[in-house]
């Protein structure tokens, strides 16, 4: 039952980008077209959840037994960039195909609040493995839904003329501001 | 002055020498903060503790209780006695709940020894602003001072309680009470006080 | 190096935020109030400023292949310094800001200046352009935080001036979003026309 609850919250109603403002470079920069943000939706959840595995298991067994919680950022941070370059090389040597997909997305990964922050949270939240690791997938869901749904939205929007000053990007930030406010009627689900 | 090589001895090597080095300046900077960072935590606390109990000259230092209701080690709560001329005149209950709008809400609450609530104080909440935010205002926070829980329902009154909810915010008046009474039925239950 | 332009570079005409579009999680997540924006961006200044200082030190010591790690490395270190001394002389600000101070190592700005500028600068021009860049995006969080909290708590730094609270949306997550929107389209008309 709590996984359910903690699937709900990270999907709808604290989703990672619209509500917590997490990962918003990639949201913002790769949503042009639907199929990129598949693209995209996909390799985050691949390294979101490997990344909150990990990191999980190093704050259990490494910094918190040796008290040097406060090299937490410095480790995490080299974690995340290590597995992005791990998973890029396996990836490439493994299933080509799959890595013609997500390959050109791994690198811009690392510097994606997203998976710093959902792995920043699991420990936060003191949940166990298992509920670190459905938090994982939720969140990466709920960012890949998210910005699946923006693209649609932006989509559209390269048929229409808004006003020059708002061409692009302003116009793209408005759109996701009445997003956010649509997922805000999530709120009271759990 | 030509870069570096990239041979796989001398990427290890600077790779070393630069963590070992922020290893080191960090580890610095860790032992002059540790101090500041525990005073700092302490100082909040100490505040909220003397806002909602009635006066006293000794405190005990915080000890955990598991919640009535849970059994993980995040779900205790801490108690506080407090003593006035070697009386235990009270404790005070860090509570929490995760039911808030917006999720975690910490509330500190001084109960004297028969239970009855003195006054409570909101620690920490991220409910939303003008609306849940209400909570901290003494037109709801202080409906409680004085009121046991043992015949004051601490559920609102949507809900057949006693409690005046915020207007347009019950889910956040809802979790208010849940924490506060998650520290009463705990403080029941350990009857508290130092023995 | 025309060090002047060098220096007044990031709060108009290449402001990392408005301009650049870069490191929008904290612009978006912190600014709330103009305090905590300006709090957020004057952190990431000193990050940016020291991470600029050190890399351009050593940028010839640092293999190619591995210059990426290395900069995180570096990067991580000023952020956890700014995390340490903040959790201790100034809590609260460090409650507001939260999870996003950490984020700073990520904040595409910072490792973005490394890469671009710092690993081929000379050190005196690197403090320059992590001062620019930093103050300027300060800048742009500070201005950001104060629409946020004029139109949506009536105050501005804690000051209220309004009796009751404001548009609430704004500070909250459409707000964000919104906001930054206008502000966006009102800079680019501003920079097209200068």
């Amino acid at each position: 039952m709590e996984y359910i609850i903690i699937i709900i919250s990270a999907i709808f109603v604290n989703n990672i980008v619209l509500a917590q403002f997490l990962g918003i470079c990639p949201f913002i920069g790769v949503s042009g077209k639907i199929s990129t943000s598949v693209g995209m939706g996909g390799a985050v959840m691949f390294v979101m959840t490997l990344a909150t595995i990990s990191t999980w298991l190093v704050q259990y067994f490494v910094l918190t037994p040796l008290n040097i919680g406060f090299l937490q950022t410095i480790t995490f941070i080299l974690i995340i960039a290590a597995l992005v370059q791990m998973v890029e090389i396996i990836l490439k040597k493994v299933s080509p195909p799959l890595y013609a997909a997500l390959g050109v997305f791994l690198p811009l990964i690392t510097t994606n609040c997203a998976v710093l922050g959902v792995a920043i949270l699991t420990v936060q939240k003191d949940y166990n493995l298992m509920e670190g690791v459905v938090f994982a997938i939720a969140s990466a869901a709920g960012f890949a839904m998210s910005m699946i749904i923006f693209a649609g939205l932006r989509e559209h929007m390269d048929l229409m003329e808004p006003p020059k000053g708002m061409k692009g990007v302003p116009i793209a930030l408005v759109t996701a501001g009445i997003l956010a406010l649509a997922f805000m009627g999530f709120t009271g689900l759990v | 002055m030509a870069k570096k090589e990239s041979t796989f001895i001398n990427m290890v090597y600077v790779l070393f020498l630069i963590s070992a080095l922020s290893g080191l300046a960090l580890g610095y900077v860790y032992s002059i903060t540790k101090e500041p960072i525990a005073a700092a935590k302490k100082a909040k606390i100490e505040k909220a503790i003397k806002e909602v109990l009635p006066a006293f000259d000794e405190l005990s230092s915080g000890y955990k209780v598991f919640s009535y209701d849970g059994s993980k080690p995040s779900d205790s709560l801490v108690f506080f006695d407090a003593k006035k001329d070697g009386k235990w005149v009270g404790t005070a209950v860090n509570t929490y709940t995760m039911k808030g709008f917006s999720g975690l809400v910490k509330l500190m609450i001084g109960f004297k020894p028969d239970g009855t609530i003195n006054k409570i104080s909101v620690l920490e909440h991220k409910e939303t602003p003008g609306l849940g935010s209400k909570m901290s205002t003494p037109k709801f926070i202080d409906q409680f001072n004085n009121q046991n829980p043992s015949s004051f329902k601490l559920t609102v009154t949507k809900d057949g309680g006693d409690v005046d909810a915020i207007t347009a915010a019950t889910i956040s008046s809802r979790a208010f009470c849940d924490a506060a009474d998650r520290a009463f039925k705990t403080f029941k239950q350990n009857k508290g006080g130092n023995k | 190096m025309d060090q002047m332009k060098n220096f007044t570079k990031g709060f108009l005409k290449e402001n990392p935020v408005f301009v650049l579009l870069l490191g929008m999680c904290p612009t978006l997540g912190v600014t709330t109030s103009a305090l905590n924006g300006l709090g957020m961006g004057l952190a990431t200044a000193f990050v940016l400023v020291g991470s600029n200082l050190v890399i351009s030190l050593v940028k010839n010591f640092i293999p190619d292949k591995v210059r990426i790690p290395a900069f995180i490395v570096i990067i991580a270190s000023f952020v956890t310094i700014v995390e340490l001394s903040m959790q201790a002389y100034l809590p609260s600000l460090f409650d507001q800001l939260g999870l996003f101070i950490p984020l700073i190592v990520v904040n595409c700005i910072v490792l973005g200046r490394a890469e671009a500028f710092a690993s081929k600068e000379t050190p005196l021009s690197s403090v320059i352009d992590g001062l620019s860049m930093g103050l300027g995006f300060a800048l742009a969080l500070t201005i950001l935080g104060g629409v946020r909290e004029i139109l949506g708590s009536g105050a501005i730094f804690n000051m209220k001036f309004m009796q009751s609270d404001g548009m609430l949306v704004f500070v909250l997550a459409p707000g964000a979003f919104i906001a930054l929107g206008y502000l966006i389209a009102i800079i680019n008309k501003v920079n097209n026309k200068a």
